[in-house]
């Protein structure tokens, strides 16, 4: 060994912390255990409660291998039934009131106080969660489908306005510009220059929308507005397990078909 | 190519008319379907209560002022309780996430059986809402939070564990071949291969699905998961609109600090 | 030190990669293996590592078959065989010391390595093999802020920390521009010489195997068709190699056509 080999032999490494500063480190650490520990209080599990829900589970287990699927036949169908007529229209209509606020809420063609109008609804709308929304309806319009329905159109729009504005005003103003050189009229720039950029997307967006609608129309019913939702609350409500669980079966199973059907025409699409 | 002949002379037109026919009847066909539903949902619905909504929605809008504003000293806790619901929820269902996604992903499963299984939970957890397994879990472990917690983490499972294991099958397969000819041990590949090009995904999938569980969660009470949606629910329970309203612009303020809170972690990860 | 005795490897879908090579490599030989695409030199090199299994034959090292050994005992086997890839095969995420440290895996702990408490021993080692390949100041940069030149050097600090008594390089310099690529092979040519490895460099660049390397085994077809020192290297044997072309006219720039 030389002596600049003896050198080297000392130098140490270890692997760089996250966080620089030690002090930083530890208060970080100790407000994570502290948190920890306040927030566990707050869950207040009752074991007793638990032990005595086991006995439940199984019976729950026990129905859910032998999901019955007739006792409520017809109350199954008219749920589902519901669900997809829900679907449908909350869908349609959602996506054509989606359009008007979509062209207000992108701002490279659209004058400022529309712009502002247009993003301050699809704010409030998509703050609002379905279930609440749902909750509030159902008190203004009666329980049924109705208040589902609208629940679901004002979902929709705020979902896909605030997706499909972004991806107008990602359009180029090059493009834009060209358009309005050429002394195009307002439809007319919306005609040639919009359309053609964001139509795919557009399309893509709708197909998933009544895919994320469906899931929607599904929980819903909790609250009283329409759909399979309700059913299974009042079998659950009924401990009729047997029944939930072809009620839940039935949900998956439309689901995935929902999905697989969405997805495979997106894929086409594209 | 869309062109029409007459007299010899072609001329270009947008679409042929075969096309045009096509477009037609797809058109109608689809209007068709949207007006059985229509009518289908109209006839569920009870119209009185519908042309009744203005006042009813007069009526409760008129009580929401002024607000409760006592009404925070009941509100705060339980929205602590809500974000430690949304914060121990997405934990539990990020760890139990990493095996299933392990076993769901084609290029780690230890066998196609295991494979299935893992994706059969995925499926079933992505496809029934949490709210629906609210409800069943509050059948076993009584109502309250824990039982909102469990339902919260049921739910997220699925998408953190689908979103996952996405990412696990678009490994980078070169540095793991080279970590494997250096005659590490299989765990040793898993923690110098596969962890650090998994952590970014996994810490970003499951900052999202936190976020959308702070959503959630603020709802779950409704059905007896316990937090703020409880006090949501039992405010209109009681017609106390001033309460309800105090609810409501809290669940606002929460979800959008939520969402910065959110982009800005998964910013940093990214 | 090294012996492939009939090697054979057969690919689920397809013909034969591999149809029966013998190979035989002294201590402190460094070999080029030259052919066209798809004649099987990528498979070669990974059999002798078993990254790819092989189908039949031995593979000998210092005595032992390689081909014939269990899990663990082949572990210990690649401990003593390092290897540099095409793409650098580098962790990402990780640091550049996290990534040649890696090398040494096979010889510590799942704690240890968990932990990154490495022996003071590869540290030291580890920390001199990067001032050598000129990496001195990037001990904690990541792996995906550096150049591709950079990331091969990393590439073969991490293979030689594993002090191996043989290194496998498959195309080590086919992602580089030709300025790295010469400094690169220069670098490990001089650094095997000095630590005495053996070193199987597959390479596609017919005028950097002659640059760098004395010996040259020409693979086309899974079999091995031209053995020879590299100076002997003329347009005869380019043609038994590649097929023929017109060699004098087109070399050096474009010996690469398939």
């Amino acid at each position: 060994m030389n002596s600049e080999n003896q050198a080297v032999e000392e130098r140490t490494w270890s692997k760089p912390k996250l966080i620089d500063s030690a002090f930083l480190r530890w208060t970080i650490t100790f407000l994570v255990i502290i948190y920890i520990i306040f927030a566990v209080r707050s869950f207040e599990i009752n074991v007793d409660r638990i032990i005595r829900g086991l006995d439940r589970a199984w019976e729950m287990l026990y129905a859910f291998l032998q999901p019955d699927f007739l006792a409520r036949q017809s109350h199954i169908f008219q749920g589902v039934l519901e669900s997809i007529t829900m679907t449908v229209v909350a869908t349609s209509l959602g996506i054509l009131f989606a359009i008007p606020v979509t062209l207000g809420a992108a701002k490279n063609i659209s004058p400022l106080p529309v712009y502002y109008f247009c993003r301050g609804i699809l704010v409030v709308f998509r703050s609002l969660h379905v279930v609440i929304l749902a909750i509030l309806f159902v008190i203004m319009f009666g329980f049924g489908p109705f208040a589902g329905v609208l629940t679901m159109i004002i979902n929709s729009i705020g979902f896909i306005g605030k997706l499909l504005s972004e991806d107008i005003e990602n359009i180029s103003d090059e493009t834009l510009e060209a358009i309005r050189a050429t002394g195009a009229s307002w439809p007319q720039l919306i005609i040639y220059g919009v359309w053609p950029q964001v139509s795919s997307r557009f399309i893509g967006l709708s197909i998933y929308r009544a895919d994320m609608t469906f899931r929607q129309s599904t929980v819903i019913g909790l609250v009283g507005a329409g759909g399979i939702g309700a059913v299974l609350d009042t079998a659950m409500g009924r401990y009729d397990f047997n029944t939930a669980a072809a009620i839940l079966i039935v949900i998956i199973i439309l689901v995935l078909i929902g999905e697989y059907v969405s997805s495979a025409i997106r894929r086409r699409l594209t | 190519m869309p062109w029409k002949n007459t007299d010899n002379k072609s001329e270009w037109v947008f679409r042929s008319r075969e096309e045009s026919l096509k477009r037609f009847l797809l058109f109608l066909a689809g209007l068709t379907v949207f007006l059985i539903a229509s009518k289908f949902i109209s006839d569920a619905t009870m119209w009185p209560f519908v042309l009744d909504a203005p006042t009813q929605a007069m009526d409760f809008v008129t009580r929401m002022f002024p607000p409760d504003l006592a009404y925070t000293n009941r509100i705060l806790p339980a929205l602590w309780d809500t974000i430690n619901l949304a914060v121990f929820g997405t934990v539990l269902a990020a760890v139990i996430s990493v095996p299933i996604a392990v076993m769901a992903a084609q290029n780690t499963t230890p066998h196609r059986i295991v494979r299935g299984i893992a994706l059969t939970i995925i499926v079933t957890s992505r496809s029934v809402n949490s709210l629906i397994w609210a409800l069943i879990i509050v059948q076993v472990v009584g109502p309250g939070l824990f039982a909102g917690m469990l339902a919260i983490a049921v739910r997220g499972v699925g998408m953190i564990s689908k979103l996952f294991y996405e990412t696990i099958e678009e490994i980078d397969q070169e540095p793991i071949e080279a970590i494997k000819a250096t005659g590490a041990s299989k765990a040793q590949v898993f923690l110098y291969g596969y962890i650090p090009q998994l952590m970014p995904s996994f810490v970003g999938v499951s900052v999202y699905r936190w976020e959308i569980n702070i959503r959630e969660s603020t709802i779950i009470g409704i059905v007896g998961g316990g937090g703020i949606g409880f006090l949501l629910n039992s405010a209109i329970n009681r017609l106390r609109w001033d309460q309800a309203i105090m609810v409501l612009i809290t669940i606002l303020i929460t979800v959008f600090i939520a969402e910065w809170v959110s982009a800005k972690a998964r910013e940093a990860v990214a | 030190m090294l012996e492939i005795i009939d090697l054979v490897k057969k690919y689920d879908s397809g013909p034969l990669a591999l149809d029966g090579v013998n190979l035989k490599i002294e201590a402190g030989d460094i070999i080029a293996l030259i052919g066209p695409s798809g004649a099987g030199k990528s498979t070669l090199v990974r059999c002798i590592n078993r990254l790819v299994e092989p189908t039949s034959g031995k593979i000998m090292l210092n005595g032992v078959d390689i081909s014939s050994l269990n899990k663990k005992e082949l572990r210990e086997a690649r401990k003593n065989i390092g290897m540099i890839f095409q793409e650098y095969a580098l962790v990402e995420r990780l640091s550049v010391m996290e990534n040649v440290l890696s090398g040494r895996l096979a010889s510590v702990s799942f704690w240890q390595s968990l932990r990154r408490n490495f022996p003071q021993k590869y540290i030291s080692e580890a920390l001199s093999l990067l001032d050598r390949v000129g990496l001195g100041d990037y001990v904690d940069t990541r792996a995906d802020q550096l150049s591709g030149g950079q990331r091969q050097r990393v590439g073969i600090a991490r293979a030689l920390l594993q002090k191996p008594d043989l290194l496998l390089l498959d195309e080590p310099t086919a992602s580089l521009d030709p300025k790295t690529a010469r400094q690169i092979m220069r670098l490990v040519v001089d650094l095997v010489q000095e630590k005495n490895i053996s070193a199987i460099i597959n390479i596609h660049e017919v005028k950097l195997a002659e640059l760098f390397t004395k010996r040259i085994v020409g693979l086309r077809e899974g079999r091995i068709v031209y053995d020879e020192e590299a100076a002997k290297l003329d347009t005869d044997a380019l043609t038994l190699i590649y097929g023929e072309e017109d060699w004098e006219s087109e070399r050096p720039a474009e010996d690469e056509s398939e």
